[in-house]
């Protein structure tokens, strides 16, 4: 199993230092996960680039970013403009993981994610060796809402307990 | 160099959780206990936010037969004291179970039931779901063999309770749970008996839970409510439930399973039954079924203590034909109790309902229910008061003769919900009434 667990206190600071999010086989399709999760997270503050190839052969844009065929190939361009890839979030099969881990590793991102249903020890081991942190088999927009507010409105158990007042309004 | 502690990791225990899990301040005014939420309705920001809620896009509320803070501070409640992934609040526990069963089943479909099943699931399953097409077959729980030979083909559901009502007999959850994984089928429990303080049936394999929160968790006999609990390990995509993985016909194309991994079912539940049948727990029975939850450890501790002192009072006395309580060391359920029962005071804790047969049969039975001083007559269990009934007259009158030999109702039953007063009243009121009901 991976060495870095998903606890709480890893996804607080993977969420709150990673600001912008390469997207890997995001959808345009406005009923897919992907674009469920693109979408919120860009609600949220976040900064989405999608990676899609036949989206980016048209020169096309989903959620109002423009699509690139690659994660090398979008972070030159996010770097073309003063930014940085913090984080590459893949909606793929868990067999097309490893390349994506060897270019989040090549681009420098912070943390390698891995939605519902996708794992890959052999990747995941390879991207925590390179120091990047990995989160396997969770959606980033769940985890968010359920660290931020949200997701305890459709009664899910987020183990969150505390009697701090949040500083910021779930929405 | 120490690292600082990392604060959001900590497993909390039960008590704690039963206080606070759900229930951090209020973001806008600071409120610490919940606000009670007495709205049907919430504002969108703009078109583009509700275009976002209804799509389930973005995690929000719309409309109190969808999703209310209130409720769903009860909701993450029950779902952290379970151990589990998610919960659904229902207006009643027989909503609950309604709810849980019709988010997998249809027409055609069939379920393997105890039959040693609360009276009103029986008529529930027996009558209500045969006739929307759904058949349910009854099997003795005491051997999980006759669980294993009722499977069908067409299978979708194995239910149980951990504790049988008024049979009180222990199923042996993690046995009936193999059974119903062979199958590829997920295992539904009622657990309102046993409550979610003396045990959590996903720990042992069941993947759904329902409960009556009329009974322990409000504990005060005051609110109706029920709730729909996801243990959040079945692989809804192993074939057999294509409506948890293929494009929802009833919500917008969703693929519940795939958007929301392990409490898909709970939002296929929430999405599909509650929101279209309608059966939701209202905000101000969610806040006082939530002021109850925050006492279940400390009340369920006394309840035991109470039934245990009970049952052994009961078992020497002299008009006393037999005793049943899983908590007695000679009931053949105290096995069962012990492997799956949190302990109290070192011995199973087995909850507070028992049973026993009262010397005179059915017309003594019904004399010593109406010579009781203030153990209270009426059909209710878990209350913090000491509640008496004979089934065979009452809760079980529907059943005929065979369902209720099946069900183990014997004319001279009586059932007492044991409540925490002080034992030496209850105690001093079933001896008073023993003696004024069987005086010859």
């Amino acid at each position: 199993m991976s060495r870095t667990p998903d606890t709480i206190s890893t996804l607080r600071e993977v969420l709150g230092h990673c600001r912008t999010l390469a997207v890997v086989g995001l959808s345009p399709q406005w009923h897919r996960p992907s674009y469920f999760a693109a979408k919120y997270m860009q609600a949220h503050g976040y900064r989405i680039v999608p990676v899609n190839p036949l989206v980016a052969a048209e020169g096309g844009s989903i959620l109002g970013e423009r699509c690139y065929a690659s994660v090398v190939e979008a972070a030159q361009a996010i770097a073309a403009q003063g930014g940085h890839i913090d984080m590459v979030d893949c909606f793929r099969k868990s067999a097309d993981i490893p390349p994506l881990a060897e270019e989040a590793i090549a681009i420098g991102a912070r943390c390698l994610w891995l939605q519902l249903g996708v794992t890959n020890e052999e990747a995941a081991e390879r991207a925590e060796a390179a120091g990047l942190q990995v989160i396997q088999n969770r959606c980033v927009k769940i985890e968010h809402a359920r660290l931020f507010g949200g997701l305890g409105w459709a009664g899910v158990n987020t183990r969150v307990i505390s009697a701090k007042r949040p500083q910021q309004l779930p929405y | 160099m120490s690292q600082a502690p990392k604060t959001g990791d900590r497993d909390y225990g039960f008590a704690t959780r039963a206080i606070h899990a759900g229930a951090i301040p209020d973001p806008v005014t600071g409120a610490r206990a919940t606000p009670i939420h007495q709205t049907t309705s919430f504002v969108f920001d703009n078109a583009e936010h509700a275009a976002s809620l209804f799509n389930l896009q973005t995690f929000g509320n719309v409309y109190s037969r969808i999703s209310n803070p209130t409720v769903a501070v009860f909701e993450e409640r029950v779902a952290s004291l379970e151990n589990a992934r998610a919960a659904l609040a229902c207006a009643s526990g027989m909503a609950a179970q309604m709810t849980a069963l019709l988010a997998i089943l249809k027409a055609g479909d069939h379920i393997v039931a105890a039959s040693t099943l609360y009276g009103g699931t029986v008529g529930q399953l027996g009558i209500g779901f045969s006739r929307l097409g759904i058949e349910t077959t009854f099997v003795d729980p005491s051997d999980v063999e006759n669980f294993a030979r009722a499977m069908r083909p067409n299978t979708r559901a194995v239910y149980g309770e951990t504790i049988g009502n008024p049979l009180v007999n222990v199923l042996d959850i993690a046995a009936v749970a193999d059974v119903a994984h062979a199958h590829g089928v997920p295992l539904v429990i009622d657990n309102t008996v046993a409550s979610p303080y003396l045990c959590n049936p996903c720990d042992w394999g069941a993947d759904i839970v329902v409960h009556s929160a009329t009974k322990y968790l409000g504990g005060h006999g005051t609110t109706m409510g029920g709730v729909v609990v996801e243990g959040g390990k079945f692989p809804w995509d192993n074939g057999k439930f294509p409506e948890m993985v293929e494009p929802s016909r009833a919500y917008h194309g969703v693929k519940f399973y795939e958007t929301f991994g392990d409490f898909g079912y709970t939002m296929k539940a929430r999405m599909e039954v509650n929101r279209t049948f309608g059966a939701v727990l209202s905000p101000m029975s969610a806040w006082q079924l939530l002021q109850g939850t925050e006492t279940l450890h400390l009340r369920m501790r006394e309840h035991c203590r109470n039934a245990l002192a009970v049952a052994r009072f009961l078992q020497q006395h002299p008009k006393v034909r037999w005793v049943n309580y899983p908590g007695l060391p000679d009931s053949p359920y105290h096995a069962l109790a012990k492997k799956q029962f949190r302990a109290v005071d070192g011995q199973p804790g087995a909850s507070g309902i028992l049973t026993f047969g009262i010397d005179g049969g059915a017309a003594a039975g019904e004399r010593f229910i109406d010579a009781c001083e203030f153990l209270s007559h009426l059909a209710n269990i878990g209350d913090a008061k000491t509640l008496v009934i004979h089934p065979a007259s009452t809760t079980h009158r529907q059943l005929n003769d065979e369902e209720l030999q099946k069900a183990g109702v014997s004319a001279d039953m009586v059932r007492l919900s044991v409540g925490i007063e002080d034992v030496n009243d209850v105690l001093w009121d079933i001896e008073q009434a023993l003696e004024r009901a069987t005086r010859a």
